[in-house]
């Protein structure tokens, strides 16, 4: 057995330059103790996928060392691997082959006999919900389901560590919720689970600890808690009534002007809105409307979801 | 959870994933066999009808046999490259292009099992392929008694494996659908048509017998004739010593072999 004390995952000084030039990772570190549910948060191109590769081996490492378990991807780069499932970011399964031959064969590629391969892939595809999809070609199942299958076929092997890389990218926002509980209970059996999304409120709901990347660094790695109160700043967005002076002051709030007649401003959660108007007011600048900037689509959108299913009640 | 694997077992692990390669490859190429069987029997039938039959009966014998009966080795073994070739590099780059040869790599599975796992899919395509054209040969010539069963079995295996290491390698490399065609067109196809499948290079003025030595694939057709035909063909026909082309085969193996474990440990084409 693996003796508990050493992390899930220890990457010290690792470093990525693509062939054609880019620098991906400039000497990352990183430590996810066993148990954790970590997530890893960054913009588009900040170097994610690219950890990620290296841990999982479809990316080979510039220079740096990757351990899990205590395991180094150098010495027993197999014996890594056992400890590992992937969720990668891009479908990457044979679009031919049936949804329980997928996860069947991860099985067998680990090296599970038959016999067990086989429940152990009708248990995680019953948690998917996709028992009933067995034999349907995996191109047949909608976008939701194809990242189900995913996730059935990283835990087909039961990994210690289980790495999903923005595993709700495009997955609505119920199943999305869905497949959180999900993660969940698997954290709780054990598993150590590291997440990439670009959702703040996934990382919120999820992570007890959060990592930030940005070109190819760690900016940012704290528990959740810390990193929150440092977000404790919403941003609104304010439509003017008329154009406001260039000179327009509003002292003491981060604020930019998006246009004359549109104002961004930050403003920390413990202070008041009043205030703001107050010092607007003073410089006769009207404010029409206003609106939270920041998830405002989402929101958007579970009142909408909400809204269809109070109709449908009525319906009935 | 599952107890982790103590590495006393891995082998059996490994074992079990190569089964589970070799029953991918071998469902896929059955599967879809109206592109994997059939086209080359059909193929390989209009050579018999055309060169055996039309063009045939006006050269007369080579060699002490019909014509017919002299091409039917090479023709048998020009199905056996083309296929076992042909299957390796469009199942290994069709896995690279969807990207599910990553479930692949990121298995504890060692890449000389993946290699063996393709390969076989190769070998099983080009065996069987191999066996359907012979059969229809046999209705083209005038016997059926083959000189060695186990030289024929164990050329066409050989090749098969060569070949199908050689598709591998086109697989990795390849980075388009366009290049998987680009050995096959520029490189198998001329070097089978200049390695004695329809003449015997004894018959060639030099320098062309002494280059014609350097095409790997004169060795395979020779030995492959030699198991089939070796009763019947005066020895003079016979290209190349069988010990030497076994050796020789051998040798390819060996040697492609290695490069495409170099190349795999490498992740040339598939880790970026
Ligand atoms: N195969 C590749 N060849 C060259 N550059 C690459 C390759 N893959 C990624 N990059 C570059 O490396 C950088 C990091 O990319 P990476 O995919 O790791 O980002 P990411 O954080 O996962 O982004 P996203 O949130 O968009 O998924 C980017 O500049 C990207 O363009
Ligand atoms: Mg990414």
């Amino acid at each position: 057995m693996m003796p508990t004390t050493n992390p899930a995952l220890e990457i010290r000084n690792l470093s990525k330059t693509y062939r054609d030039g880019t620098v991906a990772l400039q000497g990352i570190d990183l430590e996810v103790p066993p148990g954790e549910f970590f997530g890893l948060l960054g913009p588009n191109g900040a170097g994610k996928s690219t950890t990620i590769g290296i841990v999982t081996s479809l990316v080979t490492k510039s220079a740096g060392a990757v351990r899990a378990f205590g395991i180094d991807l150098d010495h027993d780069p197999a014996g890594m691997k056992r400890q590992i499932g992937l969720v990668p970011q891009e479908f990457n399964f044979n679009q031919f082959e049936q949804v329980q031959q997928i996860v069947m064969q991860q099985a067998g590629y680990y090296g599970m006999p038959r016999g067990p391969a086989r429940e152990q892939t009708e248990k995680y595809l019953r948690k998917m919900g996709l028992w009933e999809k067995r034999q349907t070609g995996a191109r047949m199942l909608s976008g939701g389901m194809k990242r189900r299958l995913m996730i059935a076929r990283a835990l087909v092997h039961e990994p210690q560590l289980l790495i999903l890389d923005e595993p709700t990218a495009g997955v609505d926002i119920e199943l999305r919720r869905a497949t959180w509980s999900l993660l969940e209970e698997i954290n709780d059996q054990g598993t150590t689970v590291i997440l990439t999304t670009h959702y703040l409120e996934e990382a919120e709901a999820l992570c007890r600890h959060i990592a930030i990347i940005d070109h190819g660094r760690i900016v940012e790695n704290t528990d959740k808690k810390s990193l929150l109160a440092k977000l404790n700043v919403e941003t609104f967005v304010l439509d003017l009534e008329t154009a406001a002076p260039e000179a327009l002051l509003v002292d003491g709030y981060a604020h930019r002007l998006v246009d004359p007649l549109t104002l961004e401003i930050d403003v920390p959660k413990e202070r008041s809105l009043n205030e703001v108007f107050a010092i607007l007011s003073r410089q006769h600048v009207n404010v029409l409307s206003l609106r939270n900037k920041a998830n405002r689509l989402e929101e958007l959108f579970v009142n909408l979801v909400e809204k269809k299913g109070q109709n449908a009640d009525a319906a009935e | 959870m599952l107890p982790n694997e103590p590495s006393g077992s891995s082998w059996r692990a490994n074992l079990i994933g190569l089964q589970t390669i070799v029953i991918k490859e071998v469902t896929r190429l059955l599967r879809i066999w109206p592109q994997t069987i059939l086209p080359p029997v059909i193929t390989t039938t209009l050579y018999f009808i055309i060169f055996g039959k039309v063009i045939g009966s006006r050269v007369g014998t080579m060699g002490g046999v019909p014509y017919m009966q002299f091409i039917v080795p090479g023709l048998v073994m020009m199905s056996v490259i083309n296929n076992s070739y042909s299957n390796v590099v469009s199942s290994f780059f069709s896995s690279k292009f969807q990207r599910n040869v990553e479930e692949l790599l990121v298995s504890p599975l060692p890449n000389s099992i993946i290699l063996l796992g393709y390969m076989s899919g190769g070998i099983a395509r080009a065996l069987l392929v191999g066996c359907l054209v012979l059969l229809v040969s046999m209705l083209f010539m005038q016997t059926t008694t083959l000189y060695s069963i186990p030289i024929t079995l164990a050329v066409a295996f050989l090749t098969a494996a060569l070949f199908s290491i050689g598709g591998f390698l086109n697989a990795m490399l390849a980075r388009k659908f366009d290049d998987i065609a680009i050995i096959p067109t520029f490189v198998l196809t001329p070097l089978t048509y200049l390695g004695g499948v329809f003449y015997s290079i004894t018959l060639l003025p030099e320098p062309w017998q002494t280059i014609s030595r350097c095409n790997p694939i004169v060795y395979m057709v020779s030995a492959f004739r030699y198991g089939i035909l070796k009763h019947q063909l005066s020895s003079d026909m016979i290209d190349i010593e069988i010990g030497l082309a076994f050796a020789a085969i051998g040798l390819f193996i060996v040697g492609l072999f290695g490069l495409a474990l170099w190349m795999l440990k490498q992740g040339i084409g598939l880790r970026t």
